[in-house]
């Protein structure tokens, strides 16, 4: 049956405009995320936490390494412009808790990279070949996961000197463990899921079902879990930097402040309440910000 | 049963023989010793604390040596302090840490515990929301900065308690610790919990015995809180790890003699013998520990088969 040329026409727009505009899963998930006003202020805020930590020491009257012999130890003054006062050596506390933000954000986010990238890798080459090289990856993990961490970090740090880089690698080569468990068991899970049989039945190649299908959906816990993860990154350096063992003089970091402040707090709050406030309102965000973007990414929940 | 437990206990010495050994190389590939001193040893006398060691031998003797000492008990003796071996050191220490842990272990479960199954219950009223932001609260304040502030407080400004030492385990001198450590972990096995109670709560068997009429303390002790538990107790291997490694900050501050302590002094005082046999012991702690709760896990559900 040889259709007329306006009919054929009238099929083919009817069929162009069957064609719904399809919502993606990242459309979805933004909008929900934009419904969610913790986690949005949580992000407004941490945006701005980030600005002044990049852009305030460069504003700043004073340098962070300098001392200002006129006013040392002096509380809070506005008129001086020493807004959150000065530590005992005389150096502009503003500007130092700007700079160990910079540091402390840099070292959470950086740590969080290494570790999403190993994990990631680790977790999806496990899920992905799977047979008896995923048995020997996974017991490789559970040895690892027996190790005290944080006393090998203590260690090398100790033995092989202070060196941020070292910090950087130590923190993320330690905390990827998680990441390739759960990265593993969602391809696992997706590797037999109906839609990839579809897209196998359909004729699409491995390639393109691993570039459209299963990456699309691991990336979603992917973002979810390093956000999360950078709290705990900042924690860990913090945590080192308290022992003396992050970073070191003249340079700074907010557990390196915390540790300078808990020394001096009771002669001088400020010390300790200033680096403790960014850092306890940064992790706030960051865990906010991680639970909105669970609730908006979890294709499960529509 | 027995069979599953003795498993998984065997599985535990290979990871355990992997951790030493890796302890032990990177101990001794380390740069610098601990004997360098700022002027530099004369070459003799270096010999000689070499042998009175064992330094003096090739690696691999002195790794089975090691291993021969390790399976009798012995840690060998302190590089730093001498006349000690790591052992004094380590059972004069263990016990203090051992003890605040242990007070914090059991109160973050009771209270953590406890808080999420109220929570729950009471879900999106003003108890639910104001033990969770207390809890959210607890977990993103690190102990080293609730710590502080703790002393701050009750004693410096209030007095009423010494703001470190140990004084023989005093109980006084034990809370601000405590409290300092285990805060964190209240908060996070009380959101583990409230999450896991609503899911249990929502579940058709509570409904049936909601249907039968039986009492909510019996709902909830008796067929709740046992499906309830499993992620709590599957988060009790890393809270476990997670206390150890807190005691590093909260010896720091409070002042006390503990493993965590000594660990710090060690690595810095770079008596290799003393941090090796630290991370070992927490090492071993570990893995029996995250043993234990596995065998735990097995009891409470019953859907594992061994």
């Amino acid at each position: 049956m040889v259709l007329s040329k306006p009919k054929q026409q009238a099929v083919s727009s009817f069929a162009s405009e069957l064609e719904i505009k399809g919502r993606s899963l990242w459309q979805d998930a933004a909008r929900r995320f934009f419904k969610n006003r913790a986690a949005l202020a949580s992000l407004i805020i941490l945006s701005c936490i980030t600005l002044l930590v990049i852009l305030g020491p460069l504003l700043s009257a004073y340098a962070f390494d300098e001392p200002d012999w006129a006013s040392m130890h002096s509380a809070p003054d506005f008129a001086a412009g020493h807004y959150f006062g000065t530590d005992s050596l005389g150096r502009d506390l503003f500007v130092r808790t700007l700079m160990g933000g910079r540091i402390s954000l840099m070292v959470g986010i950086l740590g969080a990279l290494v570790a999403v990238v190993i994990g990631t890798l680790y977790g999806a080459a496990a899920g992905f070949i799977g047979g008896r090289l995923d048995r020997v990856m996974m017991r490789t993990l559970e040895i690892l996961y027996a190790f005290p961490f944080m006393f090998f970090v203590i260690m090398l740090v100790t033995f092989f000197g202070r060196n941020l880089w070292l910090i950087f690698i130590a923190i993320g080569a330690v905390s990827w463990l998680d990441m390739a468990r759960i990265v593993r068991g969602q391809t696992l899970s997706l590797k037999s899921k109906e839609f990839i049989e579809a897209a196998h039945v359909c004729g699409v190649s491995q390639w393109k079902i691993i570039t459209r299908h299963i990456v699309p959906n691991v990336l979603g816990i992917v973002v979810v879990y390093s956000t999360l993860l950078v709290p705990g990154m900042i924690l860990f350096e913090s945590f080192l930097s308290f022992l003396g063992l992050g970073v070191q003089e003249p340079m700074t970091s907010w557990g390196a402040l915390l540790d300078e402040g808990s020394k001096s707090m009771e002669v001088a709050l400020w010390h300790l309440l200033f680096p403790a406030g960014f850092m306890v309102v940064t992790l706030f965000c960051f865990n906010f910000l991680g639970d909105g973007l669970r609730d908006a990414l979890d294709p499960k929940d529509r | 049963m027995l069979k599953f437990i003795l498993k998984r206990l065997l599985e535990a010495i290979p990871t355990l023989l992997v951790l030493i050994t890796v302890s032990f190389f990177m101990m001794r590939f380390a740069p610098g010793n601990p004997f360098s001193t700022e002027r530099g040893l004369p070459p003799e006398v270096m010999a000689n604390i070499q042998q009175k060691y064992g330094l003096d031998k090739p690696v691999y003797q002195q790794y089975l040596t090691y291993l021969g000492n390790l399976a009798q008990g012995d840690l060998g003796p302190s590089f730093k302090y001498k006349d000690f071996s790591v052992n004094d050191l380590v059972s004069k220490a263990l016990p203090v840490s051992a003890t605040i842990g242990s007070f914090a272990f059991l109160l973050a479960l009771g209270l953590g515990v406890s808080l999420g199954i109220m929570a729950a219950l009471r879900q999106n009223s003003w108890v639910d929301y104001g033990s969770m932001s207390l809890a959210m609260l607890g977990v993103v304040m690190p102990s080293f900065v609730l710590a502080p502030v703790l002393t701050l407080i009750f004693a410096i400004n209030l007095q009423w308690l010494p703001a470190g030492g140990w004084n023989g385990g005093h109980l006084q001198f034990m809370i601000l610790p405590v409290i300092g450590m285990t805060m964190y972990y209240i908060s996070s096995i009380a959101r583990i919990m409230r999450g896991s109670m609503i899911e249990t709560m929502n579940s058709n068997f509570i409904r049936t015995a909601r249907a039968k009429g039986l009492p909510l303390h019996h709902i909830i002790l008796r067929h709740a809180l046992r499906p309830a538990m499993l992620p709590v107790v599957s988060y009790l291997g890393p809270a476990f790890v997670g206390i150890i490694t807190g005691s590093v900050v909260i010896e720091t501050i409070f002042g006390l003699p503990g493993i965590g302590q000594l660990f710090v002094n060690g690595a810095l005082n770079r008596d290799y013998s003393m941090v090796l046999g630290l991370t070992i012991l927490v090492g071993a702690l570990t893995i029996t520990f995250n043993a234990v709760v596995d065998i735990l896990y097995a009891f409470i559900d019953p859907k594992i088969r061994y």
